[in-house]
């Protein structure tokens, strides 16, 4: 089944502002060529609570999933 | 064209802290109870709660609730009305232990007991000593009380929308609430949800200032959708503001590091503070700090190209103690200012953080507007709690861990009287006029047909900027009367907004598109409350206004010790009177006195 992309998008505005920013910086710069692969994954992460995707992003907690790993990766990009 | 229906006994808006605590009292009572969420609820912006919330428990040292209602409305500058404030106080044991049954995992005192820490502002015996009145799970309060709010839902089987944003509120030709317009994101479809009770708990509207600690999910709409509907808004000039938000980003960084030694410089690195608070200096409080700031700005003394923000500094602290006791500002620092706080200041600038004002309630959670002399009649059929109603428990400034006490007294309060009222057979399943969608439809087929129109992300950044420099943390007349003139031009441009998409399914466009709409609203209702009122009092502070002997602190309880209420229809202000009176005739009033520390 194909992962509708505005859902996901708009899954990406979370309850945390750390978050917003954030994922508003990998909208612009990512989102738009996410593989279909990389879109799954990314929905995959957003599953987790925030403060478990913010400690990921900053570092203080490692990513618990590979699956995870390339979407933090990118998220952490300046 | 027609539009699908759902009737349900309650519909709440928000499934925040007070949309969950409200609908589930009424679940639990056994009412069709439906609620209507842009996200998922656990996602709410209460998350990002980490204080604690009040009540006067006693664990850790003697407190009554008396001395907490005297705090807050001390903290409130005595606009906070004394009868929803005892009303709060007293109700604040009760739904801490509620919520301590429903598995908060509370910190604990080594007997077991919730533990209890001391907040700023509040105190013992009437402002003599502080007290530990704050109960916290870690520093994820506000994340804690979300699951176990959410669970008990699930528990009670109220049926969530997720992923649905209300549009407007249906009202009958002689005002009652129905229900509200709604927009499924999955489908782009608008539906009625047409329902004998309406509860707005959309939380506040931090967004429309240009630097804000809010997330983006913050856009006021209950307080839009209210005021399009004909209801006043009231208090909209006070915002709380943090004094460091990281300069740009807007996060918060926590009075700890300050605790911890960090200082506030200026461009020529003076450490400007004991300029403006000799003994506490960099610990003052939150709006002495920021307006010292903001004074600093104002008169060229602020850092960087632009000189519009001065720098936190904590270089001196060692590593150590910044990784050990700072470890979150270290990466806020890095990820946001894209500084090493252990080599370099971070920027900060006063940060909207807290919306006091809101859609007018009583205590009982019911929306009240003036009608036929009665400056408080009940809207039938319309409730509201938590940030985006106005109770008014916070009058002209919030004290710390008020507002997530706030959101459980009132949401508990709406729901028992949504409950008794449905019970009473005071409310009914009114008909609904035969163009109860159309307004909302009319709205989205203008954004379908517009050309030549305007960007929302364009007209959403000069509202920003307009807020930020003309109804900021410190107010001048001047600023303020030209600002009145920009928000209601950029008001204007809000009216043409176009958008490149206009797809149906999830378009994220149409719903950023609807949210400006309702920032609007609260943008133009806080500018000209703030312009109007020639007053200081508590966050709403002018230039113009300053400490007199004839007006401590610049408050002038001879002309101003009213509530504003602003109706969105030609910009029109009304007031009504602060209510003085306990709600008990047993209970000491609170007299007025100057508000110091």
């Amino acid at each position: 089944m194909t992962i509708n992309r505005g859902r996901v998008r708009w899954q990406c505005r979370r309850a945390l502002l750390e978050l917003d920013l954030v994922f508003a910086r990998f909208l612009d710069k990512h989102f738009d060529s996410l593989t279909e692969d990389q879109l799954a994954d990314l929905d995959d992460l957003l599953i987790n609570e925030d403060h478990d995707i913010w400690a990921m992003v900053n570092g203080s907690k490692p990513c618990e999933n590979d699956r995870w790993r390339e979407m933090i990766a990118l998220l952490r990009e300046p | 064209m027609s539009v699908a229906k759902r009737t349900f006994d309650a519909v709440i808006v928000g499934a925040g802290g007070a949309g969950l605590r409200a609908a589930l009292q009424l679940a639990e009572s056994g009412m069709k109870t439906a609620v209507l969420t842009k996200v998922f609820p656990t996602r709410s912006h209460t998350v990002a709660a980490q204080g604690g919330v009040a009540a006067s428990l006693g664990n850790s040292t003697e407190d009554n609730w008396h001395w907490h209602m005297y705090d807050t409305v001390k903290g409130s500058d005595w606009l906070g009305d004394q009868d929803a404030i005892e009303f709060m106080c007293r109700k604040a044991n009760e739904v801490v232990v509620e919520l301590e049954h429903y598995g908060m995992p509370f910190d604990r005192t080594d007997s077991g007991k919730i533990y209890q820490r001391p907040f700023g502002g509040h105190s013992q015996n009437y402002g003599q000593t502080p007290v530990s009145r704050s109960c916290a799970a870690a520093d994820r309060t506000g994340h804690a009380m979300l699951h176990a709010l959410y669970q008990r839902n699930v528990r009670a089987n109220t049926q969530f929308f997720v992923e649905w944003m209300a549009l407007d509120l249906i009202r009958d030709s002689e005002g009652n609430v129905l229900g509200v317009t709604a927009l499924e994101m999955e489908t782009g479809e608008v539906s009625i949800f047409h329902a004998k009770a309406t509860v707005f708990a959309t939380g506040g509207a931090g967004r429309i200032y240009h630097s804000s600690t809010n997330a983006f999910i913050n856009t006021g709409d209950g307080v839009g959708m209210a005021a399009r509907a004909g209801i006043p808004l009231e208090d909209m000039e006070f915002w709380q503001f943090h004094p460091t938000g990281v300069a740009g980003a807007g996060v918060l960084i926590t009075e700890g590091v300050r605790g911890e030694g960090g200082i506030l410089r200026n461009a020529s690195g003076e450490r400007f503070m004991e300029r403006y608070a000799p003994n506490l200096k960099d610990l003052a409080s939150r709006d002495v700090v920021s307006r010292a700031m903001t004074t600093e700005i104002n008169e060229g003394r602020g850092c960087g190209p632009d000189k519009d923000y001065v720098l936190l500094d904590i270089t001196h602290l060692s590593p150590e103690t910044i990784m050990k006791r700072l470890p979150g500002i270290h990466e806020i620092a890095i990820q946001f200012a894209g500084v090493d706080p252990i080599k370099e200041p971070i920027p900060v600038v006063p940060t909207c953080h807290y919306q006091m004002g809101g859609i007018p309630t009583n205590y009982k959670g019911q929306v009240v507007v003036p009608k036929d002399g009665n400056p408080n009649a009940p809207v039938t059929g319309f409730y509201a709690a938590g940030e985006c109603a106005c109770a008014s428990v916070h009058g002209a400034n919030r004290l710390g861990t008020n507002s997530l006490l706030d959101l459980l007294v009132f949401g508990k309060s709406a729901g028992e009287t949504v409950v008794e009222d449905l019970q009473s057979g005071n409310l009914s399943l009114r008909p609904l006029p035969a163009d109860a969608a159309d307004f909302s439809l009319s709205r989205i087929a203008r954004l379908e047909s517009q050309t030549n129109g305007e960007s929302v992300f364009d007209v959403g950044l000069e509202m920003r900027r307009t807020m930020q420099k003309h109804a900021g943390v410190f107010r001048f007349d001047s600023l303020l009367k030209e600002g009145v003139a920009k928000m209601a031009e950029v008001a204007e441009r809000a009216k043409r907004t176009e958008i490149g998409d206009k797809s149906k399914v999830w378009n994220t466009a149409r719903v950023e598109a609807l949210e400006l709409d309702n920032l609007i609203e609260v943008a133009r209702a806080t500018i000209v409350s703030a312009e109007a009122r020639k007053e200081s009092r508590g966050a709403h502070v002018r230039d113009d206004a300053p400490d007199t002997a004839e007006f401590p602190n610049g408050r002038n309880d001879n002309d101003w010790l009213k509530h504003t209420l602003w109706y969105s229809e030609g910009d029109r202000l009304d007031y009504k009177p602060v209510n003085l009176n306990p709600l008990n005739e047993g209970t000491e009033p609170i007299a007025l006195a100057k508000r110091t520390y």
